[in-house]
């Protein structure tokens, strides 16, 4: 593989950059496989990426209905955080944080990782007792949090509306000054291109049309492509993961939602963190290029649309400008949508399940970006070795039916309400 | 924008409704003994699929009623609305 240097990029200038190898191939399928991975998403990639790197299996497919990056990794708001308040899911996201501060390295992949701080804000005492608590449980798991009152906020994002006459005032906020943003798109062809240099097959435009299962144990897929046979398969589709498991006659513990983003013009450089508004659901961040990067609640209906409403684009911008007043200004440049796949108690599921050689990666809710290192670090163990790691041991598919539930923001099983 | 047509109110914009969520899930059978799966099932594991799906809604901002929507979870076409008890 050429590597991406300065030195590399004179080189090829000399040849009006016409002689760069391809990043990854497009390979026709062979009939059998190690291991196939299902979903050409972020999650997918680095679990073929990992299978390769710390397993040593490299007879891998990846394939994927679309193509790679097209689907929720190419449509989040590229916030990076460890700000959980449960112990599984602090250590679990503090080591994703691990592997994106070494991300570009390891990759040879510019992903423009800015650990820039997350600023979640508080509009109530209450709210400022529930975030100390937070914060603290975070200290314990060894991740950074810092607990800010008012002055300390305004400081940091005098553009907020400070007055005191509003409905929601800011009383304070808890920070996470190492958590960030990165690229989203970087991150998945960062991945596919280190994941095919060490022989990974992705198949784009190959969508699954049904499995093979003999005796409890998975044989292989049936695609648009043809039949590919495989011993082990992990499934990692995000919005589409109950598709399938209907194909294995699975019924999971998921449902399929709606999420919008939306981005602004651009603008100067005006916000240096990622700010979340804490009376309701609106996040916001400046992306390199100027734009204000925002998003918010679920339109709150099952749906595989990848498309929007605007009755909730509207109420997640007001709640946009009762933060941020200045937004009222902007034109909007873009708006679009993505699906999640909602698991009951707002936490993944990374797991084996009752066929063999069937593995599960899904439930990432609206926030999977953030963990794909981990997700796909974790996923390419409990492939590898046919067993869950002490990382993903909480991700299980039965604690629902055993009680273990890990409802970090405490909904319950309504997961259209956010 | 979806309009939904209320069984006692007639067409009005979403912003009137509040979702209830899939409307099949059936609640086990009082007095009768269950297993852990049926639990499960009512619970927690859900079909959630692409396509027809019949669904709860509440007329929350208007008659405060709850009745069935028959929808389309890719297209969000709706077919039909029904009153809870009724059935498709």
């Amino acid at each position: 593989m050429q590597k991406y240097s300065v030195f590399n990029l004179i080189k090829n200038a000399f040849s009006s950059h016409e002689n760069w190898e391809v990043a990854w191939k497009d390979p026709t399928p062979k009939k059998s496989y190690d291991v196939i991975i299902i979903g050409g998403g972020g999650h997918g990639l680095a679990t073929a990426y990992y299978l390769a790197k710390e397993h040593n299996i490299t007879n891998v497919a990846i394939i994927e209905k679309g193509w790679i990056g097209g689907g929720n990794v190419g449509r989040n708001t590229t916030i990076i955080r460890s700000n959980f308040m449960h112990d599984a899911n602090g250590r679990f996201n503090e080591f994703s944080m691990d592997l994106w501060r070494n991300m570009s390295q390891e990759l040879n992949f510019n992903v423009m990782f800015s650990p820039r701080g997350i600023i979640n804000l508080a509009h109530s005492d209450a709210q400022m007792n529930a975030y100390a608590r937070r914060g603290n449980s975070m200290r314990l798991n060894g991740i950074d949090a810092v607990l800010l009152n008012r002055e300390q906020v305004k400081k940091i994002i005098p553009m907020a509306d400070f007055s005191e006459d509003v409905r929601f005032p800011i009383f304070g906020g808890l920070m996470q000054p190492s958590a960030g943003t990165a690229r989203h798109d970087a991150v998945a062809w960062g991945y596919a291109r280190q994941a095919d240099s060490m022989g990974v097959d992705i198949i784009q435009n190959c969508e699954v049309i049904g499995f093979d299962v003999v005796g409890g144990k998975i044989k292989g897929v049936r695609t648009s492509k043809g039949d590919i046979k495989a011993n082990k398969i992990g499934l990692c589709v995000a919005g589409s993961t109950s598709i399938l498991a209907e194909k294995l006659n699975m019924t999971l513990p998921i449902e399929t939602h709606l999420l919008q983003a939306c981005v602004s013009e651009p603008i100067k450089p005006l916000l240096d963190h990622v700010v979340t508004f804490g009376a309701g659901h609106f996040y916001c961040s400046q992306s390199d290029k100027g734009e204000m990067v925002m998003g918010g609640d679920l339109d709150g209906y099952n749906s595989y649309a990848q498309r929007g409403n605007l009755p909730t684009l509207q109420h997640v911008l007001t709640e946009g400008i009762a933060m941020f007043p200045f937004l009222s200004k902007l034109k909007m440049l873009r708006t679009w949508g993505g699906i999640m796949d909602m698991s009951m108690d707002g936490s993944p599921i990374i797991d084996k399940t009752h066929i063999e050689g069937l593995y599960l990666n899904c439930g990432w809710c609206y926030g999977g970006f953030k963990s794909t290192p981990a997700s796909g670090w974790t996923f390419a163990h409990t492939i590898a070795q046919d067993k869950v790691h002490k990382l993903n041991a909480d991700y299980s598919l039965n604690r629902f039916s055993k009680g273990y539930l890990l409802d970090e923001k405490g909904l319950g099983t309504k997961t259209w309400i956010s | 924008m979806l309009f939904i047509k209320c069984p006692y109110c007639g067409i009005r914009s979403q912003n009137e409704f509040a979702y209830g969520g899939d409307a099949t899930v059936k609640r086990p059978e009082l007095n009768k003994e269950i297993s852990d799966k049926e639990w499960d099932d009512f619970v927690y594991n859900r079909k959630s699929p692409r396509g027809k799906h019949l669904e709860f809604w509440h007329h929350i901002s208007g008659c405060r009623q709850w009745f069935k929507v028959h929808r389309d979870t890719a297209t969000h076409e709706i077919f039909k609305t029904l009153k809870p008890h009724e059935e498709l």
